[in-house]
């Protein structure tokens, strides 16, 4: 039996938007965007689920984020996780990475959870709150996983090694692990199965809820900030090749010959 | 002994008497075939229900042409004429075979009304019918044991060969016509050795040659012989009875139901569930088929009623590449599940998860719903609806491959499989040269008599706007009053539905739908056929729905278009048949007659054309997956074409363009073959 938890973020989905800077510079402009789950959570969702078909127990899913981060808890309800904690405040807006582990914490030290699972990182993110998570829950840490082995009272964990070699490691539980796309084939999800789970209660949970110090976490706890949100000035060096994918093809054949790569 | 005994009144041994042997067999030959029938009407009676009593009209036209008529038969000439032969045969000597089987205990039975004149006429044409069903049978097996034509190969992941239980049968179909013949012969020998009467036997028929042959036998050897082979012919036939469910000649019992019952509606996909609305989607438990009892009663009967012929999978372009698809297979392996799961005997089985036990998923998904297979098979068997089931379970379990549920959660979110802006729908009428001849009404606010439904890839992909952009010049030239649905239109789903994505389908269509519905229009025209199908079979209570070819036809003969004479009278022009326009909805002549109407225009046909026409790769959410295959369908295609002795495909859907197009280059042919939209082809000879 394995009680799970993963932790999972509405972002906008890179695949369907196109991004484009607000007026103010500072930001997204987020007006057409369309959100989903992050892929790499997504990811660590149906490792959860094939865990658990395998060892028993239970699958929660938890974010931190407004009320629209339900529709994300319900897509991986569909999957097949058996819970869902949303963990929302207008107190937590604003948080950094230490911020959103510190709310993370709090809500799963009143649980008692064998494994937790993270995404290796989100598409807007820094990759940051599996690691810290860890450290402040005092908990094993491994990241960038892509391999699960179930054993009795550890797990084996694979990494990806920079050059394409493969480890293996042992840990112990409970732990924190940070999933790496291309662990599993996650399965679909369509309207069909939303809705089946429409109905299903997902509790909502507030700093007090929590018992977390307001200034401890959104804006005001946290230590880190945006300065600036830019698209990079082209450098030197770069050009962008125009034109139909022909000319495009005919004009980087023509430079390639020009420096001699070809 | 004046005249030969029949075995009504011989007696064995001179005391046992036949008659009695004559009363049995029968009677336990059709328990037998009773009960064998009823374990296999089980499954039937478990399986889901199937609405195949509308049409009534249409189903009888079905049973004269395609069952009585076999016409579908001589599309492969060899067997299709052996069939006919056999077919025939059998309806004319069922006649005989159920007298004789009477005649074992009543002497000279002779069934009513065939006691005169029309008895003579009969006996004559049976007697012709017995030799040429056996002379049918002996080709058919020197050609099935000895020249083994490919399609009745049986690939290894398959299983074991089928020729022996097809030579087999044509041994027990040719035993009964000889012992029948055998039988009369006999009797006329022995009178006319008694009496030197000669009976009037039909020439060169088995009774006129057995005869001859046996004119100097004793005539003790003829009357044991006599009954030998009336034995022989009552042991085959019932043996025979109770042998057609056990395996591919189930079909001369279920042939006459499963072409009464097969699909009427071309273009046309099932329901989740008969009987259950679209608004009641929601309270069905699971959805498409996922265990062998999903499968609807008539789907299940196709499984019974195949014939092995292999001819759906020697049309099958899937096949034809090498993917793991073979509908003969889809067929055959249900059927071994059936009769595995329900014995003659014992306990029923459970069946298992069909997509893992007897199918790959893979299998499933190879499809391209051409319909080449169904539009072949002479028993009406289909195999789209099964598809589209087998999918539905596969989505309702999450089990869609990655490269699948990209496009298919861009559609949820942004109604079309690139994941484009909504907003961006209608930048192809931006373009500032077409812009400034032909200005495009948004219905969003414009009001217009017709409706040009883009749909995504003409909508969206840079290559194939062009389509859009020559579809409103010809319109405009028509003098058609049009607009389009710009940011309201979403994708037609005419794939998402086949990809068994069924609310996601229904989504896109409600919005469509009501989009449409709000412009007021009076007929929509689209360029696209699978956008044509999906609006005018599966979508309900919109306006008038054609096909820009059909408008193209129409206004060539009013002669509201006037066309140029050929711009490149030296080519070779060769029309390929989009599926969703030819097979699906039987518009195969409108674009070949706007083809045509171009003078000096130098077009030649496929071999595979028309309804026979060759899928070009498939459309919508095909071009998104990735199938195992040696090559690809397009490459054939254009092979063909190149065969032909066509440099320009001219075809009239926007997927065929980009697989055609696509294909053009891995086959090497850059330079000496193009492709071309029909729309574009049309729009350069506008006067």
């Amino acid at each position: 039996m394995m009680e799970i938890l993963v932790c999972v973020k509405r972002v906008p989905d890179t695949a369907e938007n196109e991004f484009e800077l607000n007026s103010a510079g500072n930001d997204l402009d987020r007006g057409d965007l369309v959100y989903s789950v992050n892929e790499w959570d997504n990811y660590a969702v149906e490792e959860a689920i094939q865990i658990v078909d395998k060892t028993g127990g239970n699958v929660t899913v938890i974010t931190v984020g407004d009320g629209e981060s339900e529709e994300v808890l319900r897509r991986e309800m569909a999957m097949g996780a058996n819970n869902g904690i949303l963990l929302s405040d207008d107190a937590f807006g604003g948080s950094d990475g230490k911020g959103i582990a510190t709310i993370l914490k709090a809500e799963i030290e009143k649980g008692k959870y064998d494994l937790i699972l993270t995404g290796a990182q989100a598409d807007e993110g820094a990759g940051q709150v599996g690691g810290m998570l860890a450290a402040m829950l005092d908990m094993p840490y491994a990241s960038l996983v892509n391999k699960i082995e179930v054993g009795e009272g550890t797990i084996k964990v694979g990494r990806e090694i920079e050059g394409g070699n493969q480890e293996m490691n042992e840990i112990t539980l409970p732990c924190v692990l940070s999933i790496q796309t291309g662990i599993n084939e996650p399965r679909y999800v369509g309207i069909r199965g939303i809705r089946k789970v429409a109905s299903v209660e997902i509790p909502v949970k507030s700093a007090s809820d929590l018992g977390l110090a307001a200034d401890s976490v959104g804006k005001t706890g946290a230590k880190t900030r945006r300065i600036d949100y830019f698209t990079p000035d082209m450098g030197v060096g770069a050009e962008m090749l125009e034109g139909s994918t022909d000319e495009i093809i005919a004009k980087l054949i023509e430079k390639l010959k020009a420096k001699g790569g070809l | 002994m004046t005249s030969i005994i029949g075995p009504a009144s011989y007696k064995f041994f001179g005391i046992f008497p036949a008659a009695l042997l004559s009363f049995i067999l029968p009677i336990i030959g059709i328990g037998l075939f009773v009960y064998i029938m009823a374990r296999r009407i089980a499954p039937l009676v478990r399986a889901n229900p199937d609405n195949r009593f509308d049409h009534i009209g249409k189903r009888i036209e079905n049973l004269i042409v395609i069952w009585l008529g076999q016409i579908r038969q001589p599309r492969y000439m060899l067997a299709g004429v052996l069939h006919i032969i056999i077919f025939a045969g059998f309806l004319i000597l069922s006649v005989r075979s159920t007298s004789l089987v009477i005649i074992g205990f009543s002497d000279g039975f002779v069934l009513p009304g065939l006691g005169g004149g029309l008895g003579l006429v009969y006996n004559f044409i049976k007697d012709y019918a017995a030799t040429f069903v056996l002379l049918a049978c002996i080709v058919a097996a020197v050609r099935r044991g000895i020249y083994k034509p490919k399609r009745y190969a049986v690939p290894e992941k398959y299983g074991k060969d089928h020729t022996a239980e097809a030579v087999f049968v044509l041994g027990i179909i040719s035993t009964l016509m000889i012992s029948e013949s055998l039988f009369e012969a006999t009797e006329a020998a022995f009178e006319f050795q008694k009496t030197g009467e000669v009976h009037f036997l039909a020439p060169l028929t088995l009774v006129w040659l057995f005869k001859i042959i046996l004119s100097s036998v004793s005539l003790n050897v003829l009357q044991g012989l006599h009954i030998f082979v009336y034995y022989i012919h009552d042991l085959a036939f019932f043996f025979f009875l109770c042998f057609l469910p056990m395996g591919k000649h189930f079909h001369v019992i279920t042939s006459i139901f499963n072409v009464f019952f097969m699909r009427v509606r071309k273009g046309k996909i099932k329901p989740v569930k008969y009987g259950i609305d679209e608004d009641k989607l929601d309270d069905i438990e699971s959805f498409g088929v996922k265990k062998l009892e999903d499968f609807t009663w008539k789907h299940m009967l196709d499984f019974y009623s195949c014939a092995d012929c292999g001819r759906c999978s020697d049309q099958c372009p899937a096949n034809a590449v090498g993917r793991p698809l073979s509908p003969r297979f889809i067929t055959i392996k249900a059927r071994d599940l059936i009769f595995k799961n329900y014995p003659l005997s014992g306990e029923i089985y459970n069946s298992k998860l069909l997509v893992q036990d007897i199918y790959t998923e893979d299998e499933i998904w190879s499809c391209t719903t051409c319909g080449a297979c169904e539009e072949e098979c002479p028993l009406g068997i289909e195999y789209i609806d099964k598809m589209v089931d087998l999918r539905r379970g596969m989505v309702d379990e999450g089990l869609v491959p990655q490269s699948l549920q990209k496009p298919m959660k861009a559609l949820e979110k942004r109604g079309n499989p690139y994941g484009k802006m909504e907003k961006k729908r209608a930048e192809w009428t931006e373009d500032k040269e077409f812009k400034a001849l032909c200005p495009v009404k948004d219905l969003d606010g414009e009001t217009a008599d017709t409706l040009y439904f883009v749909d995504s890839i003409t909508s969206y992909d840079d290559n194939i706007q062009t389509i859009a952009r020559k579809t409103s010049l010809i319109l405009k030239k028509a003098g058609v009053d049009f607009g389009i649905l710009g940011k309201l239109e979403k994708d037609s789903g005419n794939e998402v539905l086949r990809f068994g994505e069924e609310m996601l389908y229904q989504d896109l269509k409600s919005q469509n739908t009501e989009a449409i519905l709000e412009t007021g229009v009076k007929q929509i025209i689209t360029s696209d056929p699978h956008a044509f199908n999906a609006l005018k079979n599966d979508y309900k209570n919109l306006p008038p729905v054609r096909h820009i070819s059909q408008v193209v036809a129409e206004k060539i003969r009013t002669g509201e278009l006037d066309l140029k004479p050929c711009l490149n009278p030296e080519k070779v022009y060769v029309y390929h048949d989009p599926c969703y326009l030819g097979r699906h909805n039987g518009i195969y002549d409108d674009p070949r007659q706007a083809l045509d109407a171009i003078e000096g225009l130098n077009r030649v046909e496929l071999e595979k054309s028309r309804d026979r026409s060759f899928c070009c790769g498939g459309g919508g959410l095909m071009l998104f997956y990735e199938p195992e295959e040696e090559t690809r369908m397009g490459v054939l295609r254009v092979n063909m074409a190149a065969e032909a002795g066509a440099n320009v495909i001219v075809t009239a859907c926007p997927f065929c363009l980009v697989n055609i197009q696509d294909a053009i280059k891995v086959a090497g042919k850059e330079g000496q073959m193009e492709a071309l939209d029909f729309t574009e082809l049309i729009e350069q000879h506008l006067v």
